[in-house]
């Protein structure tokens, strides 16, 4: 049993401790945004947020993230109003199949949090998600744009 | 949304066409008499594509899969071209592979590949859209007894112009579905388009940003169980025995089954559990014959067919033999490309429920009537017992339109545990082993000149792998795979650009044990690397511009010619590149398209590349979408690629030997290169948009790395030389 807390509710889920949060997010809290690509931390479609930091969720056990704040993708818009990146995604039409877009725009928003204004290069170091539609030029112009926003 | 099932009618009726698959009956003619079809919400279909409810949506049928490609956009702007609706009302849904087999195939193909979405059907769902139009206005002009020549229609209203009366499609459709609908309506002539050609948003982008879009991998059903599934590491293995004692009472988990003779599943409650309890379940294979084969001894069979006597010919002229034998003076070199893993980022997955009177499959697939027919014959039961439900796929490229294994192991589960939906989801690890890989290839080519320093002769023999014989081999040509020869043909949709006095393109064919599948370009992604590294091998050999050199074998291939112009002219060619920057050119036709790349690279320490910037071409004929089409150059160029620097799957013991992104890598951000696409449509045609450029991008950058280092380089990856790309 671990106590989590995502985006803003409390959520006890019957897992084995050791149990990746992605598997725990997906299985039993029922959250299905947030992907799976590799399980070994390679791909970044898993990222989420906890305690704002950017974080790859199948290779964090769920007993790490207890009593942290967790956010997913279902829980980056503010109600209705999409987050800054969301909309540079739709502004610029980011996503082909947008399977790994869920973890590319949860790194870009923690990427953004800290860095208001990032350079190519931070970018560059930052965004390490894999896309294997190859969205990555959209997804550079859709930073640039956000951080004008 | 996707458990909604469309309902199904005794009518039966088409929008014929000429490509609607042979061997079918078809019916020419669409809907007739008195009874309306209507959709599941009970609006009125109009056409087999249109359905039109009263607020005015218009919902438009696509039978094609969306798997990022933009087809599902670009294929409603074609019917809403000539439907003349509202473009903001409109929404799109997928038709059921089962409904199609009742209505005698009334979308005609679902397979998508072979950048064949919009090219192959842009006819008929044209038309779809037209009877349609042409429809709604008789309605209403029948309403107004008024004749159907003083009215027209635009933006979802019919007007009638003399009396100035309107009135909306959502008001008429009712009416408009009762009519005899025309032979064969006119379409519009290009110059009247205003939808297509046009870079509208698409429609789909919404809920792949807020987690909201649901791919197979996210089904829930209620009492839904997961399964997670290894099968025989070696292709043509068996399996042998399992322990399943050993893990029954671990957490969650509910069945050990066995699926097929080659592959053992784990059911558990959730996937999570049914994985950890596979990873400790005891197996056994029996590995067969082909555990004895290796990377090392495929390549030793294909390098005996560079020079093996038997060949089949696709593309030949004169006397090449006679040329090289006569030639002042030769070019030789020997090229190879390997097996290559498809890896979309959603792994193979599909959810099966199997009762002995109904089974129902829930699977991302290109292709809905290949997973309809591997349905029918994992469970047995006949095509009005079973039905396929599409959803959007995380990626594709290939791998999930000729080839449903996911889809037969998922029915063979579910059919142990009748009643019980269980969705079956491979790990990485799975997919890396049991893909359908870009078959391997070798090639040696023999360049011949005159004491003029003029190409006399050229000879290309493959030596490798034919797709069709391991997949249709039915569509063999009395042994011959034509589509090894992809881009080197002497004309088509793959037609060569170059043409020499005397021509010999032959193929060795040597099949392996390893399965291989249709990869993103499927057979022009070594042909271009082969043939434009050639070129270039051979301009330089001569002392010739690179250019130049390849202008003076095109003048018969005006197109492809273009193509090439227009980056050589947006690169700047003729002009220097700036201090450290180094130059490549590539062309070839594929798909139906004219495509061609400048990639402009420096070098750093002698093996770290920097792409600065690839300028990239495509003359598709028309374009529907421009803004999606430079997403699919721009995409493409990731995919090539990382094809070129990073990736290559060896056989050990008859098995892959990679194993998850961290042994089989993928291009990043950081190395995007800018990609400045020229989308140039000359018209006439329909090309293929989403593989063509792929092919270019890889034989443009080698060709710039000996422009770099005077270094050819002729095998892939480049990781394998040394070489990344920063
Ligand atoms: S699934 Fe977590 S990084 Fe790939
Ligand atoms: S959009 Fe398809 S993998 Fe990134």
């Amino acid at each position: 049993m671990a106590r989590l807390t995502i985006n803003g509710k409390t959520h006890d889920v019957a897992v084995d401790p050791s149990t990746p949060l992605l598997w725990a997010i997906r299985e039993q809290v029922g959250l299905t945004g947030t992907k799976y690509g590799c399980g070994i931390a390679q791909c970044g479609a898993c990222t989420v947020h906890v305690d704002g930091a950017a974080v790859r969720s199948c290779v964090m056990p769920v007993a790490a993230a207890e009593g942290k704040k967790i956010t997913t993708i279902e829980g980056l818009a503010n109600g209705r109003a999409l987050h800054k990146v969301q909309k540079a995604w739709l502004d610029n039409e980011v996503p082909q199949c947008g399977y790994c877009q869920s973890g590319m725009i949860m790194a870009v928003a923690a990427l953004l949090r800290e860095k208001p204004k990032p350079t190519d290069a931070d970018i560059d170091a930052r965004v390490t998600n894999i896309c294997r539609c190859g969205t990555f030029q959209q997804v550079r112009e859709a930073i640039h744009a956000a951080a004008k926003a | 949304m996707i458990t909604k099932i469309p309902k199904l009618t005794r009518r039966s009726f088409v929008i014929g066409s000429t490509a609607l698959g042979a061997g079918l009956a078809i019916g020419l003619k669409i809907p007739f008499g008195p009874s309306v079809v209507r959709a599941q919400d009970g609006s009125p279909e109009v056409t087999a594509w249109v359905v039109i409810r009263p607020d005015d949506t218009v919902v438009i049928r696509i039978a094609r899969s969306e798997m990022g490609q933009g087809t599902l956009t670009g294929l409603a702007q074609m019917v809403a071209e000539e439907l003349e609706c509202d473009w903001s009302k409109v929404k799109t849904e997928y038709p059921t592979p089962g409904q199609s087999v009742k209505r005698k195939r009334a979308w005609g193909d679902f397979s998508t590949g072979g950048s064949r979405g919009i090219r192959d059907s842009h006819q008929y769902v044209r038309e779809g859209g037209a009877t349609a139009r042409i429809m709604l206005i008789q309605a209403a002009a029948n309403a107004w007894n008024v004749p159907t020549s003083e009215c027209s229609a635009a933006n979802s209203v019919i007007t009638h112009k003399p009396s100035g009366r309107k009135t909306t499609y959502g008001k008429v459709a009712e009416a408009a579905a009762k009519l005899t609908p025309p032979e064969k309506p006119a379409l519009k002539d290009p110059t009247e388009w205003k939808l297509i050609g046009k870079s509208v948003k698409r429609l789909d982008t919404m809920d792949k940003l807020t987690g909201a879009q649901v791919y197979g991998f996210d089904l829930k059903f209620p009492g839904m169980l997961n399964a997670a599934i290894k099968d025989c590491p070696v292709f043509g293995g068996k399996l042998k025995s399992y322990e399943a004692a050993k893990v029954t009472s671990m957490p969650g988990v509910r069945h050990v089954v066995t699926v097929g003779d080659s592959a053992v599943a784990v059911v558990a409650d959730t996937w999570w559990q049914a994985k950890t309890a596979l990873d400790a379940l005891p197996i056994v294979w029996d590995e067969g014959e082909n555990a004895k084969v290796s990377s090392d001894s495929i390549a030793a069979m294909l390098k005996e067919g560079l020079d093996a006597d038997q060949a089949f010919v696709a593309n030949q002229n004169g006397d090449v033999k006679q040329a090289i034998a006569g030639a002042a003076k030769k070019v030789e070199a020997v090229y190879a490309y390997p097996f290559q893993n498809h890896a979309p980022m959603e792994p193979m997955n599909a959810t099966a429920k199997y009762t002995p009177d109904r089974c129902e499959v829930w699977v991302p697939t290109q292709n809905g009537e290949a997973a309809f027919a591997a349905t029918l014959a994992a469970s047995g039961l006949p095509a009005d017992k079973c039905e396929v439900y599409k959803l959007h796929l995380g990626g594709g490229f290939g791998r999930r339109g000729a080839f449903h294994d996911y889809v037969t192991q998922a029915v063979l589960i579910a059919k142990q545990i009748p009643g019980t939906p269980v969705k079956l989801l491979w790990t990485r690890e799975e997919d890396m082993l049991h893909g359908r890989y870009h078959p391997v290839m070798q090639c040696k080519l023999v360049g011949a000149f005159d004491s003029s320093n003029n190409l006399t002769g050229l000879h290309m023999r493959l030596s490798g792998q034919s797709i069709l014989t391991s997949v249709r081999p039915e569509a063999l040509q009395q042994g011959k795979d034509p589509l090894v020869f992809q881009g080197l043909n002497p004309s088509g949709d793959f037609g060569i650009g170059y043409s020499v006095p005397n021509l010999l393109i032959d193929h060795a064919m040597r099949n392996t044990h390893v399965p291989p599948g249709f990869w993103r370009g499927v057979n022009i992604n070594q042909n271009a690397i082969f043939l434009e590294c050639f070129m270039d091998e051979m301009a330089h050999a001569v002392g010739q511009d690179p250019l130049e050199f390849r202008r003076k074998l095109m003048t018969k291939h005006p197109k492809h010619l273009a193509a090439l112009n227009a980056v050589a002219d947006r690169a700047g060619w003729s002009k220097p590149a700036p201090q450290g920057v180094y130059r490549g050119l590539a062309q070839m036709m594929s798909f139906g398209s004219y495509v061609a790349a400048c990639a402009e690279i420096s070098v750093k320490d002698g093996d770290k590349i920097k792409i600065q910037r690839i300028v990239a071409a495509t003359d598709c004929g028309y374009a529907v979408n421009p803004a999606q089409i430079e997403r699919q150059i721009a995409g493409s160029f990731v995919y090539g690629l990382s094809g070129l620097f990073l990736q290559e799957c060896t056989v050990k013991d008859g098995h892959i030997e990679q194993t998850n992104f961290n042994n089989y890598d993928s291009m990043r951000i950081a190395q995007m290169p800018k990609v400045e696409s020229i989308v140039m449509p000359s018209g006439g045609f329909w090309g293929g948009v989403g593989e063509p450029t792929i092919c270019v991008a890889a034989p443009a950058v080698l060709n710039a790395y000996f422009a770099a280092t005077g270094k050819r380089i002729r095998t892939v990856p480049l990781k394998n030389h040394g070489i990344t790309l920063v």
